[in-house]
């Protein structure tokens, strides 16, 4: 097993800057999700790491060898596609034994190690079946059974859940992490979904215009995102974000709302950003919680059931809606008043200009 | 605005039978959600009321009349498709202005600017007027739609799958606008998705299809809470609810090829049965009446999904925040004893 | 309203999937490669220069060996195509030359080789032929083609694959196999030698290629746009040509080049089945050879003079052409 290393890796396209340069160590056994809207470079980064798209500067090292330049067949990585890019005139176990034939691996061989991934990802029953009969979710087993079965250093995987219906994509989800469990496999996921990034990587590569907007764990890019890309990308709903002003011990919010601060946080964030200065609040859904006498107000703009839980929409005013979570028997008619409190360990605090995160956060 | 009716309609291309014997009503002012998979004959049932399939039996009518030898020019409905509607060759204002401009409703120019400037502020796309389509993002392109809509004023509203081709956050804002403007509005609209989260968030009520045939009609509450068979609860709830094959044993519910038993409900059960359990109603407690392992974690922020592993059988619990377990640890939990579903072999809710 | 920020960039990234961009050292095989393509181009290109070339050169230039590179260019040989002339005596010579101001610039080319210009030749009606001819049936073939391709897309045909098969079939048989059947058939329905006979067959034969490729282009439509349409309070027709029409442009724009360059450069028919009347230019410069001596200058002008209408129409239409005809490769 490998690690990853980029190095001011950058990729232009003529004059378009797909990839801005990015440093990235990936370690042994970790599995690391680049995640981002479409267009951000994710996919083009993940290409390069593969062999399968040229670096414009930079160096990518595995295991500490030099392979910037060497052919994707040459890198000892294993490659699975969105769209499964399974052998159409071959059955699904030809498909799988194809990588270790190329490689010139006795019968026996081929025999045994296509047995032992066949049997792990539990598809025996699907060997003799030509890829047009499989299910998406089979396909997609017998695309990672043939990365598997060459024991490869590395696995890059490209949306691999992408093209699956919902049905299949939460229980594939799980199954390739108890794989990862399993194996401990460097592995390099790409994804748009953030529900994906979160419950599988270790670690979270957020990337945004052909860069970088943060690395952390699950965790950390949830409760404490670097900036308000991440705020706002990360959660489902993401962030609430609300533009407001510094005022003395508390924070002016639109619609005549305010939000009382505590005295060392009213001083860090004016010793941060200036006194008076414009502050982006931002909380989760569930950091907020509709209360009688809360000291924030607003009117349901709408509220939808999810069965197990209830969001709120409440518009402040006509620009700043904020979502609330509530309790699965909450109901609320449109055009209610309703009043809420936020959880002040979980408040993040912006800056508007620069868009990143203010020092001085309070930690869960 | 209308209301629809559907009386027993079948349709059938070749072999297969795409609807069977399918009535509902949807009332004047009500948002109603058709939700079930890919062919399950959602679209079908949509473009049967939009006149552009014909039923080979049983009537659509709106207040009452009946549909049958009316074109679809003259029913006066609004379609939404999931995708393709927009005339590439026109700008906004005339994509908005195509369907007040027909021969059948003989407006004069002043009047149609009117009513598409009307509808463009509804949606925040006054500043687009002048783009033609094909240079918009996906979710201009679907305001534009659902604009191409609601300047008709038109008896009812059809949406075939208006989100599914938005990315997650697009999707999650226009479903809150457009629940917004159809609750002022009170329009009645019949939407079609495969989604349960559009049709939980959205739905007045909701009709869930199966193969053909509406297996269950009611609120987002009765099809959530009380689903009317195995499909159903499959269908609604993320991650999906337990399905586990159960019998009863020594007053309790014994879970087959396992040793977890559940608290039993307090009426006759059949010899053999499945019991449902949604994940929320699996809480990680360490007083918790119930052992397991961990056998994955799923932290998604809000809440994570741990399945466990309990003698044999493999739950998935939600539980709310970001949990410190990991796999392999043991831990205690409680099943929510009034919130059990029980079916009989077949799937239908007992 | 609220609304939110919507995520992200949509600028569309194009991600080239070419696996052997390895190294730099690709980067000069691929200039290479170029230069090869380029040089294959040109000596391609190499007869029309020569009959480019030829159209402007003198009667001596053109039989010099080796071949004259660098010559004065004459319009002679647009002359000899273009007019009839005759042979003046020496004294009419005299009395021309006498007063040169009041001649045009192909009086007095004719004049250097003695002759006087009685009036246009008949290659200049050939060349109005060929345009009415070729125009004509273009135009039928595309308008018939459109409307039967939109069918077959859009309806239920009974039979509709063997049709399409029996359309098709149609362009299987060389042109030369049925001339003889169809001179017969033209003298008895009075067609031989008519514009309207060759705007007829034309047509036919072009039906085939614009159905099929027009039926390509129309699937590629998506009927969601028709539907909305109609749902809008339109009917099929004036969904049709207001919402499938302009869409189709550039397929129909691509069909219409196909069609005209098939009927423009016809010969064999138009041979066989055209005598004087709507004789077109293809079998007119072909006949050109053996009138006392083969006029080399004079057929280069022809084939030079023949070529600019489907150069225009072809360059008028390159930007929708090459969308057409990469239309369905790769997805817009």
């Amino acid at each position: 097993m490998a690690t990853i290393e980029l190095q001011q890796v950058e990729k232009r396209f003529g004059d378009f800057q797909a990839v801005k340069p990015m440093n990235l160590t990936i370690h042994d056994g970790e599995f690391v999700v680049l995640l981002g809207p479409s267009g951000c470079g994710k996919t083009t980064t993940l290409r390069m790491i593969s062999g399968l798209e040229s670096v414009t500067t930079g160096d990518i090292y595995l295991d500490g060898r030099q392979v910037t330049w060497l052919h994707p067949s040459d890198r000892d990585i294993a490659f699975v596609f969105q769209f499964f890019a399974l052998y159409p005139h071959m059955t699904a176990g030809q498909n799988i034994a194809f990588p270790l034939q190329a490689e010139g691996a006795s019968r026996d061989q081929v025999r045994q190690r296509v047995d032992e991934v066949v049997r792990l990802l539990r598809i025996d029953h699907l060997l003799e079946m030509r890829p047009n009969k499989l299910s998406g979710g089979d396909k997609q087993r017998v695309a990672l059974a043939r990365a598997l079965v060459r024991r490869p250093a590395a696995f890059l995987m490209d949306e691999p859940l992408g093209a699956l219906d919902a049905e299949f994509r939460e229980s594939m989800r799980a199954e390739i992490k108890k794989l990862h469990l399993d194996q401990h496999a460097t592995t390099v996921y790409v994804t748009h979904d953030q529900v994906e990034a979160m419950a599988m990587g270790d670690r979270i590569v957020i990337m945004s215009n052909a860069e970088i907007q943060q690395v952390g764990t699950p965790a950390e890019v949830y409760y404490d995102p670097t900036n308000l890309f991440v705020a706002r990308f990360v959660g489902s709903p993401g962030m609430n974000l609300v533009s407001g002003r510094l005022a003395g011990d508390r924070v002016r919010l639109p619609a005549g709302n305010a939000l009382p601060l505590p005295a060392d946080q009213a001083g860090a964030l004016a010793d941060g950003l200036g006194r008076d200065a414009d502050v982006v609040v931002g909380f989760r859904p569930e950091s907020a919680a509709i209360n009688e006498d809360g000291a924030l107000q607003g009117t349901v703009y709408a509220s939808e059931h999810h069965g197990a839980y209830t969001m709120l929409h409440v518009s402040l005013n006509e620009h700043d809606l904020v979502h609330i979570r509530s309790s699965r028997l909450g109901r609320y008619a449109i055009d209610a008043p309703v009043r809420f409190d936020l959880e002040p360990a979980m408040i993040r605090f912006f800056d508007p200009q620069s868009e990143k995160a203010v020092q001085g956060n309070a930690h869960p | 605005m209308s209301n629809i009716a559907l009386e027993r309609i079948t349709k059938r291309f070749g072999d297969v039978t795409a609807l069977d014997n399918v009535s509902f009503a949807v009332d004047d002012g009500e948002f109603f959600v058709l939700l079930g998979p890919t062919g399950a004959g959602k679209t079908t049932t949509l473009r049967i009321i939009a006149g552009l399939e014909a039923q080979d039996a049983g009537t659509v009518s709106f207040d009452g009349q009946s549909l049958a030898n009316v074109t679809p020019a003259d029913r006066d409905v609004a379609f939404v498709f999931q995708q393709y509607s927009l005339y590439p060759t026109m700008t906004v204002y005339d994509n908005l202005a195509f369907p007040l401009r027909s021969p059948l409703r003989r407006l004069n120019e002043s009047e149609i600017q009117a009513r598409v400037h009307e509808a463009a502020e509804k949606l925040l796309i006054t500043h687009l007027m002048d783009r033609k389509t094909a240079n918009l993002s996906g979710g201009e392109m679907q305001r534009v739609s659902i604009g191409r809509a609601i300047v008709r004023h038109p008896r009812v509203f059809l949406m075939d799958e208006p989100l599914s081709n938005l990315d997650a956050k697009l999707r999650e804002s226009l479903r809150v606008e457009l629940q917004h403007l159809q609750k002022s509005a009170h329009s009645t609209t019949l939407f079609v998705t495969h989604d349960q989260i559009e049709a939980l968030t959205m739905a007045d009520r909701i009709g869930v299809l199966d193969e053909g045939r509406l297996v269950q009609v009611g609120t987002p509450d009765d099809i959530y809470d009380r689903p009317a068979n195995t499909f159903v609860a499959r269908l609604v709830g993320t991650p999906r609810i337990n399905l586990l094959a159960a019998e009863p044993a020594n007053g309790a519910i014994q879970i087959r090829d396992s040793q977890l038993k559940l608290p039993i409900p307090d009426r006759p059960l059949p010899p053999a049965f499945q019991v449902g359990v949604r994940p929320e109603d699996i809480a990680i407690s360490p007083g918790g009446a119930f052992a397991g392992d961990v056998v994955l974690t799923e932290p998604l922020g809000v809440e994570t999904i741990v399945h466990i592993g309990a003698g044999g059988a493999t739950l998935l619990s939600l539980v709310p925040g970001m949990v410190p377990v990991h796999p392999g640890d043991a831990v205690r939990f409680d099943v929510a004893p009034d919130r059990l579903h029980l079916f009989d072999p077949s799937g239908s809710r007992l | 309203m609220a609304t939110f920020e919507e995520t992200g960039p949509r600028t569309p990234v194009t991600i080239s999937s070419r696996v052997d961009k390895v190294s730099p050292r690709a980067r000069l095989t691929s200039n290479v490669r170029a230069l090869l393509v380029l040089a294959a181009a040109l000596i391609g290109l190499i007869p029309v220069l020569v009959m480019g070339a030829t159209a402007f050169k003198s009667r001596s230039d053109v039989v010099s060996v080796p071949p004259k590179v660098v010559f004065s260019p004459t319009m002679e040989g647009f002359v000899f195509l273009l007019t009839e002339r005759s042979q003046l005596t020496p004294s009419a010579l005299a009395a021309q030359q006498a007063n040169p101001e009041d001649l045009s610039l192909f009086d007095r080319i004719a004049l250097q080789n003695g002759q006087r210009i009685n009036g246009p030749s008949d290659f200049v009606m050939r060349l109005r032929n060929s345009l009415i001819i070729a125009g004509g049936s273009t135009i039928a073939s595309v308008v018939l083609g459109l409307l039967a391709a939109y069918a077959f897309s859009r309806f239920k045909v009974p039979g509709k694959d063997d049709l399409l098969f029996f359309i098709l079939s149609t362009r299987m048989l060389p042109a030369v196999v049925v001339a003889v059947p169809l001179f017969l058939m033209f003298r008895q329905l009075g067609l031989h030698d008519t514009h309207l006979g060759m705007i007829i067959l034309y047509t036919v034969f072009n039906l085939s290629l614009t159905v099929w490729l027009l039926k390509g282009f129309i699937d590629e439509i998506p009927k969601e746009y028709e539907e909305a349409a109609l749902v809008d309070g339109y009917t099929r027709f004036q969904a049709f040509y207001k919402i499938v029409l302009p869409q189709a442009a550039t397929g129909i724009a691509a069909t219409t080049v196909f069609s005209l360059i098939f009927a423009w450069n016809e010969y064999a028919l138009a041979l066989m089945l055209t005598s004087q009347k709507a004789r077109t230019a293809p079998p007119a410069i072909a006949t050109m050879l053996g009138r006392g001596g083969i006029e080399w200058s004079a057929i280069a002008a022809g084939t030079l003079a023949f070529l600019i209408p489907v150069v225009i129409v072809t360059f008028a239409l390159r930007r929708h052409l090459l969308r057409g005809v990469t239309f369905g490769a790769i997805r817009q």
